[in-house]
């Protein structure tokens, strides 16, 4: 018999919720702990996947398939392939180390709180997982809801409401437009063929004119840069990151923005693949720009966690840049990349959470020496940056050089635009762990600062693994992925953008 | 099976790295430098043992590959971690383990007072098993790790003292300007790749032995890979951060920015010669920028007064002298002056340490003088390095130096040897200047506070075995005689030739000896008149051309040129991305859109007054334009 993991990686944690339910609110160690162990089950039961997962084949694997509204053609239909499966695996493995870091950090409705993490869980596996559109289209707009309310409620009390309503707001102005271009798929499928069905994989074999690809690309395009973001839709980012409790921001960092990303690959290219090639210079050049503007602007941020999230930008850029090459190369060092942005951009959240809960405040400005006080947190803070801005034999570097790579075959001018993002990369990360750690304690209250508590270690020392693991041995990572992206490419290479212009297609000419 | 273990070189310094890094807290100092030290001397003796066993190789085997893992695989792109074991590599591998272990030794002694003891050998560790991973990699990925990593360790290592912002400045303009380089390696790698489809070296190498001469995608490559060689090894427009470097402990400037890995370019070149034959143009590059660098630097290494300072530009002098032999094509003499100097530069390095160590930190030269009397052994060996920097017969970089000189002559251009050959008269000159500033004269120092002594044992050792590689190292290239120079017999299966072996007259080679002796001599000698004869006249010099000297002072105001052509150009651009462009337009719009929409649900909402009356008068008006519009249409 098939064990329905999927589904019990969706549905564990909504059954945790209803668990938390019984657990009194005043019981703050009882309610951490019970999420702490539900999140562990949840890694435990998602570690199957990693290892059956039969990275030869590019087919959905551990597929379950129910009807849920038969006279609509919707189904409740999961499975994974080589583009989900680090992403869900790296959600389950993020958890718990995000619940060991609400520890101290979360002391008011404690209750709520982490009745809204396991709902976010559930939705952003849900997201992964779903192969029916209805059903992904539920999944990402549950997950909205868990993420807006850590914003708003548990978030920085100064602005926490703007940036909660903005990140929802952008969120929803995409996806609005997106089930706009999911019914529509699902009407010109139901006309074409004459069976009306939301199953995206018997979608994929679809061929729509390329006029109404054209428009559906930016249909679902605009939800998924928003998500990833890219320039210019990336400004809730900043906003949201420097307003969420720190598990909210590395939620957000290491998975949320995947979701983005991980629609291009899942739906935008292999739906309209006529129009993701027209697309490519577009998107490749929104993507060179989130590269070096995001690393500018990174540079002359005051705010931890404001410089953070626009090296977001910038990483995520890298990632765009990857995916639109069409090269194995490009793709694999673009989900290599979100497994890695993941990794370090939520250590560095982490780091950030941890100073803030000392310090209260995110300043630069306010730091500086703090080597001296905090040896371990010094080292692990170096190793975190070092990773994220691609030192050879850790992670960062195997993705960059992936994509680069990939990018200089499909055009030199990009990649040599792209690889000077490595190069600011070094400045914005060095000039930030000089201004925190280096230098002379100046101010009275970084002298007494505590080194990490052993808590906290335990909540880096896996994720250093990963950074070390993925720099070293990548094709651990880069085997699972083989066959979902040699297939997805060959999909890719059978298409060719036709060539008409922009004007054309607006005035309807281009068929 | 042979070599099979070859991966222990660069793996008993890791696991040094590793043991000194997570319990080096709790570890006494002695073991932290017991363990810091045996993994280098081991690496050293595995790097002895498979240097004997390549000789015993059947002849016809030129170099032997080991591969280890597949580090990355990715369509056709495949990335492996393995070593090329050939005798470019060797000498390389034999320099690093070697001078890494006295410099460790060394280390010991120097570091002995200071609280981060344990993580100065951490990262002394890692640094020597990223420059071994550099020079045994088999492929250009492989070297890139170990060309990353030793700019990592550079970066740690000149801002150990973090507590100091110069130090934490100085380390990060090094990664950075480092990096730029790398960004040109890495374009380069990618080149190498679409072009060959592999990025293994003598797959490539091979491969490209069937383009033409001076072919497009070749001179590409071989330049992309030379601006990387630039930001390494510290070349014109590059080398600002060496000087800087200094701010690190002395060993590690010793180590790390004169024998090792500021050469790490030289080495590439080297390596690559089958591609930068193939490329004139690109070996014309190198020749000019090598030159340019050798006398510029050369000049700034005379006006200084800090006693690192003149080493470190005396460094970029002869990491440009390495450059011109690459860029005539005499790859050969290259890197036997990177072997030379790596033992020369060493010593002279650690001398200087050891002086600043008897001097109590002093670096100031105007603060010494006579210390000869105070610490003999750091004084002799100092001298004996200083002999063989400025070339004196038979010291070991008279060999080198001299060879470089004689073929920029023959196979380059009659300039370059002309610069050459005034660069080795200043650096004579500015060598001297150094030895006479500090170990001869009128003592001027503060008696009462300074006390000079001679170094521990742990220092003085290092220093006389140093120097005895300094007076004999140049004996393995032994010109004129057919066949004494062994370093080139030996050398000659991994370096491809510009031409074939061209001999020149026995009588043309000693002309050009001697005229090299002359010039280091008229060098040293003005270096007397001025430092020791009559210590007024440097004065009276500056006091006559001040514009002159204080450009030559105050290092060109090169990096006052960078801070106002690039740095602020792009801190003051990027401040108007982030205020003018990321606020106020982009998210300007965002806000702007959300305010335009409260505004307009702010009036909107004034129509929902209420009353009835209000309604029925708006339906009254709409009915009244509606059939207007009917009437009138």
């Amino acid at each position: 018999m098939k064990l329905p993991i999927l589904s019990f990686l969706v549905f564990f944690p909504i059954a945790g919720m209803v668990i938390l339910l019984f657990i009194d609110r005043k019981n703050h160690k009882m309610l951490k702990e019970a999420t702490l162990a539900i999140s562990l089950v949840e890694f435990v039961v998602s570690l199957p996947l990693w290892f059956w997962f039969d990275g030869k084949t590019a087919a959905m694997q551990f597929v379950e398939r129910y009807n849920w509204l038969p006279q609509y053609g919707i189904s409740y239909y999961v499975g994974v392939d080589g583009f989900s499966l680090l992403l869900i695996l790296l959600t389950t493995f993020l958890t718990p180390l995000c619940v060991l870091a609400t520890w101290t950090d979360i002391q008011h409705r404690v209750k709520e709180f982490m009745i809204c993490l396991l709902g976010l869980i559930a939705g952003m596996i849900g997201v992964f997982v779903a192969l029916d559109l209805f059903l992904f289209y539920v999944f990402w707009e549950v997950m909205l809801i868990p993420m807006y309310l850590l914003i708003g409620v548990w978030g920085n009390p100064a602005r926490r409401v703007y940036a909660a309503i903005k990140f929802f707001l952008f969120t929803m102005f995409g996806s609005l437009l997106m089930l706009v271009a999911i019914l529509v798929l699902y009407f010109h499928y139901g006309k074409t063929t004459g069976t009306y069905t939301f199953d995206l994989l018997k979608m994929y074999g679809l061929s729509i004119p390329f006029n109404m690809q054209f428009w559906m690309f930016l249909a679902f395009g605009l939800a998924f840069a928003i998500k990833v973001p890219m320039f210019p839709f990336h400004t809730w980012l900043p906003d949201a990151h420097t307003e969420a409790p720190t598990v909210g921001s590395v939620i957000l960092a290491a998975v949320l923005l995947k979701m983005g990303t991980y629609g291009f690959l899942r739906f935008n290219m292999p739906l309209f693949p006529q129009a993701a090639h027209y697309f490519v210079p577009l998107f490749s050049i929104l993507a060179l720009i989130g590269i070096v503007y995001g690393a500018l602007v990174c540079m002359m941020q005051k705010d931890l966690k404001r410089l953070i999230a626009f090296s977001s930008v910038s990483h995520l850029g890298f990632v765009m840049l990857g995916l639109f090459t069409y090269t194995m190369a490009g793709v694999q060092g673009g989900i290599i990349q979100m497994i890695n942005h993941g990794l370090s951009t939520g250590a560095l959240f982490f780091i950030v959470g941890m100073i803030y809960e000392r310090r209260h405040t995110r300043m630069i400005a306010d730091f500086g020496g703090l080597s001296t006080p905090m040896p371990i947190y010094a080292t692990i803070f170096m190793i975190v940056s070092l990773s994220s801005i691609g030192l050879p034999g850790l992670n960062g570097f195997i993705g960059e050089f992936l994509i680069l790579l990939g990018a200089f075959k499909a055009n030199m001018v990009y990649a040599t635009i792209a690889a000077t993002g490595v190069i600011f990369a070094a400045c914005y990360m060095l000039w930030m762990f000089q201004r925190v750690m280096f230098g002379k304690v100046e101010n009275e209250k970084n002298r007494t600062l505590k080194d990490l508590s052993p808590r906290e270690i335990a909540i880096f020392a896996p994720l250093i693994l990963f950074i070390v693991w993925i720099g070293v041995y990548p094709n651990t990572f880069l085997d699972k992925t083989k066959a979902t992206t040699e297939n997805f490419i060959a999909m890719m290479e059978k298409v060719k953008a036709p060539q008409v212009s922009f004007y054309q297609v607006i005035k309807g000419e281009a068929k | 099976m042979m070599m099979d273990y070859v991966w222990l070189i660069p793996v008993f310094p890791l696991i040094g790295f590793l043991i000194n890094g997570l319990f080096g807290k709790k570890l006494s100092k002695n073991t932290v430098g017991i363990i810091g030290s045996a993994v280098i001397g081991l690496s050293f003796l595995v790097t002895v043992k498979i240097f004997f066993e390549f000789l015993n190789l059947p002849p016809g085997v030129k170099a032997v590959e080991k591969t280890v893992f597949t580090w990355i695989s990715s369509g056709n792109f495949t990335a492996q971690a393995a070593f090329l074991i050939d005798p470019l590599s060797l000498v390389m591998l034999g320099v690093v383990t070697g001078v890494s272990f006295l410099i460790h030794i060394y280390s010991v002694g120097y570091m002995h007072d200071d609280p981060g003891f344990y993580r100065y050998f951490a990262y002394l560790n890692l640094f020597v098993f990223s420059m071994l991973i550099l020079v045994s990699a088999n492929n250009f990925l492989l070297m890139f790790v170990g060309w990353e990593g030793v700019g990592l360790c550079s970066y740690l290592l000149i801002g150990f003292w973090y507590e100091k912002q110069s130090a934490s400045d100085a380390g990060k303009k090094a990664f950075v300007v480092n990096r730029i380089g790398d960004f040109g390696f890495l374009l380069g790698i990618f080149l190498i790749f679409w072009t060959f489809n592999t990025i293994n070296f003598r797959e490539v190498f091979d491969l490209a032995a069937k383009y033409p001469i001076g072919s497009g995608v070749i001179t590409a490559i071989t330049l992309l890979l030379f601006v990387g060689a630039i930001g390494k090894s510290a070349q014109i427009p590059l080398y600002v951060w060496l000087p800087d470097a200094m701010e690190g402990p002395t060993p590690v400037s010793a180590l790390i920015h004169a024998a090792t890995m500021v050469t790490a370019g030289v080495y590439m070149v080297a390596r690559c010669s089958a591609l930068y034959v193939l490329a004139p143009f690109s070996l014309t590059v190198v020749a000019v920028v090598g030159a340019l660098t050798a006398i510029f630097a050369a000049t700034m290494g005379m006006a200084q007064n800090d006693i690192k300072r003149v080493l470190a530009y005396s460094t970029v002098s002869q990491l440009g002298y390495m450059f011109l032999a690459c860029g005539v094509g005499a790859f050969v003499s290259g890197i036997f002056h990177l072997m030379t100097h790596a033992f020369f530069k060493a010593l002279l390095f650690l001398g200087s340490g050891s002086v600043i160590h008897g001097m109590h930190g002093e670096q100031d030269m105007r603060h010494m003088g006579n210390l000869k009397k105070y610490m003999p052994i750091t004084y002799w060996t100092f001298m004996l390095a200083t002999l063989a920097i400025a070339g004196i017969f038979p010291f070991a970089g008279f060999f080198s130096k001299d060879e470089i000189l004689f073929y920029s002559l023959v196979d380059g251009h009659l300039l370059y040897w002309g610069i050459a050959t005034v660069a080795a008269c200043i650096t004579a000159f500015y060598m001297f200047r150094a030895v006479f500033m500090t170990f001869y004269g009128e003592e001027r120092f503060d008696h009462h506070h300074v006390h000079p002594h001679e170094a521990p044992m742990t220092m003085a050792v290092p220093l006389m075995i140093l120097a005895g590689l300094s007076v004999v190292g140049g004996l393995v290239g032994f010109p004129i005689i057919e066949g004494a120079h062994k370093f080139k017999e030996f050398l000659k299966p991994s370096i491809a030739p510009l031409h074939a072996e061209v001999h020149h007259a026995m009588s043309f080679e000693i002309i050009m000896m001697i005229f090299s002796m002359t010039v280091a001599a008229v060098g040293i000698y003005i270096a007397y008149k001025c430092y020791i004869k009559t210590p007024e006249l440097p004065e009276k010099i500056t006091e006559k051309f001040p514009t002159t000297y204080d450009y030559v002072y105050n290092k060109y105001y090169v990096d006052e040129l960078y801070d106002a052509t690039v740095v602020e150009p792009i801190k003051s651009g990027s401040d108007f991305l982030w205020k003018g462009v990321d606020d106020k337009v982009v998210d300007g719009a965002v806000n702007g859109s959300a305010g335009m929409v409260a505004w307009l649900s702010a009036h909107l909402r004034k129509l929902e007054t209420g009353f009835v009356q209000n309604y029925a008068l708006a339906i009254l008006i709409g009915v009244v334009l509606i059939t207007g519009y009917l009437i009138g249409r």
